[in-house]
This record gives C-alpha cells, sequence and structure tokens, in this order.
C-alpha cells in the first residue's frame, strides 16, 4: 500500500488558488470551511513564497491522539479520516492541529462548534458504500476509490501541489531541486512526517 | 517610489555595463534562487504566519508546531497527572482513615444542636458542589474516559455520552462560576488568615493527635479549602470562558496554555475536593449536619469551633440553639 502525502513546491505555487476552488467544488464543502488553504509568506517582500496547504495526513496524527472519543482512524492508505457520527465538536484537534486543518461549521460560542470537517484525501469516510450519496453529503468525494488523486493536485496548473506516494512524490521533488539548482522547502513535512526531503 | 526604483534601476544597468558582466540583484539577494527556510520563518515565533486571501484571518497560520506538542502533553502526561490526583488522593486517603479512623465527637452527642449554616449558605453551598461534580466527571471523561471508560461501553455510547457532557460541561459552568462569586463575597470575612490559624495548625488542627485548638466559624483547614476553592475555581473558571468562547480572549496557542492551565487546576481542585469530601461525611462524625440540615451538635462545634460557639450563643442570646431532634444516644 502506498504511504500517501501532499508535497507543494513552493517555487511552483502562483497562489492562483485553483486547489481551494477545486477542493470546494468536488467536496461541496461547507460554507464557511475551507479544507485547503494558499497562504502567501514574505507577500511583498524578497523571498515570498505561497503555500497550499491542507491536513497533511500525519505520521502518528496529533488530532487522532488527542481526540477525547477516538473518532479518527488511518486508512491502509496512511490517510487520516474521523467519522462525524462519533465526533463531539470539542475543538481538541484543532488545538492539536499543525496545520490548522479540522474546521467546523459554526463557530458557536458555549462550545456549539458542530461536527469536524477536514480534508479528506479526497477519499470519503465511514459512511456507506464508497461513493454513496450518503458518504458524500457528509464526507465530499471518494475519489481514491475511483482510483483518482486528490482533485486539488490533480489540477494544479503549475504543479506545483503533488498528491500521492510519499516516496514517488518526493522523488519528482528531488528531480526538480537538482535541475534548478534549489529547493523550495518541504513545507510541514518536518512537522507531519518528521523528515524532510533529503536532495 | 516608483521614481527611486527607476533610478535604482538605471544604475544597476549602468554599473553592469560598465563592468561588462552580467547585473547583480540590487540587494545582493536573488528571490528567485534561494529557499526560503521554514526554521528561519519560525525563529522567535510560535508559528509560521502568512498572507491568504480567505475572509477567514485565523487560515493565515501556516504551521504551528506548538500542536504536536500539545498532543504529547496531553498523551504522556496528563493521564498520570490526572491517576495521581485522584487515585493517589484516594489512597491517601484511604491510609489516613485506616491509620486515623473516623474523628468522633470526643464529648459524646450534646443535647442540643446549634445553626452553623444558614438556608442560603446552605443553597450556595449545594449549588456549587452539585455544579463541581458534574464539571469534574465530564472534565476527568473528556481528560482519560478514552482510556477508562470507551474500551468498557463502546465507541457509539460513549461518545453520546461524552457529547452530552461536554454539554453539560460548558453550561454547568455558569452556575459554579456563580457559585464560587457568591461564596466568596459570603464567607471572604471569615476567611482572612490570622494568629488564631497559625496556632491550629502547630496544633495539628485536631486531625494529628487529638487536640481541640480554638477556632472561629471557619478554621485554618476550612480556610485552606475556602482559597483553595475561590481562586483555583476561579482560576478555573477564568481558563474555562476563554475555551468556551474561542478566538475572543485568545488564539490557539493562547487555548493549549489556556487547557494545560484548566486541567492542571482542575485535577488540583478535584484532589483537594475528595479530601474536602472526605472529611466532611466519612471522616468526621457531625460534620455533615453543618451543609445537611445547617444544625451541628454542640458539642461537636464546641470541639471544632470553639470561638464561634461563644460568639453565637451570645449575639443570638441562645436563639441560635435548639433542642437536638434525635437525642444523644
Amino acid at each position: 500500500m502506498a504511504r500517501m502525502k501532499f508535497l507543494c513546491d513552493a517555487e511552483r505555487c502562483i497562489d492562483c488558488n485553483a486547489c481551494v476552488t477545486a477542493c470546494k467544488n468536488a467536496n461541496e464543502v461547507p460554507w464557511g470551511i475551507n479544507r485547503r488553504r494558499v497562504v502567501t509568506i514574505n507577500d511583498g517582500k524578497p523571498g515570498e513564497r505561497s503555500v497550499s496547504m491542507a491536513c497533511m495526513h500525519c505520521t502518528d496524527a496529533p488530532c487522532a491522539a488527542v481526540c477525547p472519543v477516538d473518532c479518527f482512524y488511518t486508512t491502509a492508505d496512511a490517510v487520516v479520516l474521523h467519522s462525524k457520527d462519533l465526533c463531539i465538536g470539542c475543538g481538541y484537534c484543532f488545538y492539536a492541529c499543525p496545520f490548522g486543518a479540522p474546521q467546523y461549521p459554526k463557530l458557536g460560542n458555549f462550545g456549539s462548534r458542530g461536527k469536524m470537517d477536514k480534508c479528506t484525501y479526497c477519499s470519503g469516510g465511514p459512511e456507506g458504500a464508497d461513493d454513496s450519496a450518503a458518504e458524500f453529503a457528509k464526507y465530499g468525494a471518494n475519489r481514491l476509490a475511483e482510483g483518482k488523486l486528490p482533485l486539488c493536485a490533480e489540477m494544479c496548473s503549475t504543479k506545483a501541489l503533488m498528491a500521492g506516494d510519499g516516496d514517488i512524490i518526493a522523488q519528482i521533488y528531488r528531480e526538480r531541486v537538482t535541475k534548478r539548482g534549489y529547493g523550495s522547502g518541504s513545507w510541514g513535512w518536518q512537522t507531519a512526517y518528521k523528515a524532510n526531503i533529503d536532495v | 517610489m516608483f521614481k527611486i526604483l527607476l533610478l535604482a534601476l538605471l544604475l544597476t544597468t549602468n554599473a553592469a555595463i560598465a563592468q561588462d558582466r552580467p547585473a547583480a540583484p540590487v540587494s545582493g539577494f536573488n528571490p528567485t534562487q534561494s529557499e526560503v527556510q521554514q526554521k528561519a520563518l519560525l525563529n522567535g515565533f510560535d508559528k509560521i504566519l502568512g498572507n491568504t486571501t480567505l475572509p477567514d484571518s485565523r487560515a493565515a497560520t501556516l504551521i504551528q508546531p506548538a500542536g504536536p506538542a500539545w498532543r504529547d502533553y496531553r498523551r504522556s502526561w496528563l493521564p498520570w497527572i490526572a491517576a495521581a490526583a485522584v487515585l493517589g488522593m484516594l489512597a491517601l486517603l484511604l491510609l489516613f482513615f485506616l491509620v486515623r479512623g473516623r474523628i468522633r465527637i470526643e464529648g459524646g452527642r450534646a443535647a442540643q444542636t446549634i445553626l452553623r449554616f444558614g438556608a442560603f449558605e446552605r443553597f450556595m453551598h449545594w449549588m456549587t458542589a452539585t455544579a463541581w461534580c458534574i464539571l469534574a466527571l465530564s472534565g476527568l471523561n473528556i481528560a482519560v474516559g478514552r482510556i477508562v471508560l470507551l474500551p468498557l461501553v463502546g465507541s457509539d455510547a460513549f461518545s453520546t455520552l461524552s457529547g452530552w457532557l461536554k454539554i453539560s460541561h460548558n453550561f454547568l459552568a455558569f452556575p459554579f462560576t456563580a457559585g464560587i462569586i457568591l461564596m466568596f463575597l459570603i464567607w471572604v470575612r471569615h476567611n482572612i488568615p490570622g494568629r488564631l490559624d497559625v496556632e491550629w495548625i502547630k496544633a495539628g488542627g485536631g486531625f494529628i493527635g487529638h487536640a481541640h485548638p480554638p477556632a472561629k466559624k471557619f478554621n485554618a483547614g476550612q480556610k485552606a479549602i475556602f482559597w483553595i476553592v475561590v481562586l483555583g475555581g476561579g482560576l478555573v473558571a477564568a481558563s474555562g470562558f476563554t475555551l468556551i468562547f474561542p478566538f475572543y480572549f485568545t488564539d490557539v496557542s493562547g487555548m493549549q496554555i489556556a487547557q494545560i492551565a484548566h486541567g492542571l487546576l482542575a485535577l488540583g481542585m478535584i484532589a483537594a475536593m475528595l479530601g474536602h469530601i472526605y472529611i466532611g461525611s466519612v471522616g468526621m462524625e457531625g460534620a455533615i449536619d453543618a451543609m445537611a440540615s445547617g444544625d451541628v451538635d454542640l458539642n461537636w462545634a464546641r470541639e471544632h469551633h470553639s470561638l464561634w460557639v461563644d460568639e453565637k450563643i451570645e449575639r443570638t442570646r441562645g436563639e441560635a440553639l435548639k433542642p437536638a431532634a434525635h437525642p444523644a444516644e
């Protein structure tokens, strides 16, 4: 089985936000929630970089470790998913997540957050059969079950955002770095996977 | 601004032509050919912040490495601290019970009782106590329920229970806080530490040994409980409110700290309250009456609060005294 990861090559990201739009459209993400977002570092200064960020599907995921009701699970493809039936909307995964991935449909006071929502790596969730209407309504698309990768990465125009087996996308990145002579930082890899990409 | 840029461009171009080699970047820094180091961005900051076009400013936080640190605290430390606070305290109390036994009224029960806590004081106490019990249990459930209860009842039942406990935790915070404020206002004048308290502690307070040092309405032990409840409870409430109202008072880093403070203070309070519950019920004969009917046995009162009894009888001209409902056996 593959160990699915995301990798954003900040040298190529042009802050077009098409990944954000594609994600919202493919998964019918609720209002106010962005499973993926583009953050620009050093905006307007030398060294400006844009990075597309979403749930990184961490190794030893902090969200899963801190969840009081243990509603997270890791699939055979190493994708971190959660059950909205078990989630109590306590907000602990949001405190623990280094990438701000868990979001809630309501930002109400008195703990009325609603069920947490986050990137599913376009692989649905624990509801009905793969690609069923029930699964889509609760968790969004299940492209992995159709043999496809997440839409954000698939349609990235500059191929800055890559999804797929960690070893394969790291190899593509290495080739790019060797060819152009400099890296762009494997954003979030140290935090999520406890290892950067050695070139 | 544009003119300056143009001038700079002209100057560099001229310089390049003059020296007959490729133009070096103006600043000596080529923004397209240097890796932006995440470590450098993190230097001195607790997170990497950027800009985003989304109308949600929180989305601008790219990476906050404190999250995994909070995970490690919650997974590695919290269960042990919780076990030490609850099981450790219960073990200590059991040991104390086995060594000291139940603290009896040495003079036996008197034929008279004296009013110790009026209806409002008892209402205030039990409102806070009831809220606190559910808050403590639901808090412990969030802290260690996944380890202790989840394997016993299964995911679905545990999740439903935890959902309701979460709601009760959030809403019972208000009567609890109200109780803390009321207790502070009503009882603070009896709880200022004084010289009597030093002597009470020196004499072992009647816990160690069998002395009965004089005390007013509250002895040093009770004053300690009062301040633990008022200060500890106040801080637990304050840290809790920063969590119930996310982003009103602080950001995610602040909420991590608030959560740790909330949990540790609450566990400390749980340990203290277990001691309070023990000595108010099993641990001491006659103590429960103070918060049950409000009328305590006169001999109990004379042993534990001698100065208060004298003052109370004098002030009410004996009206606080009543015949005991059940005469001494």
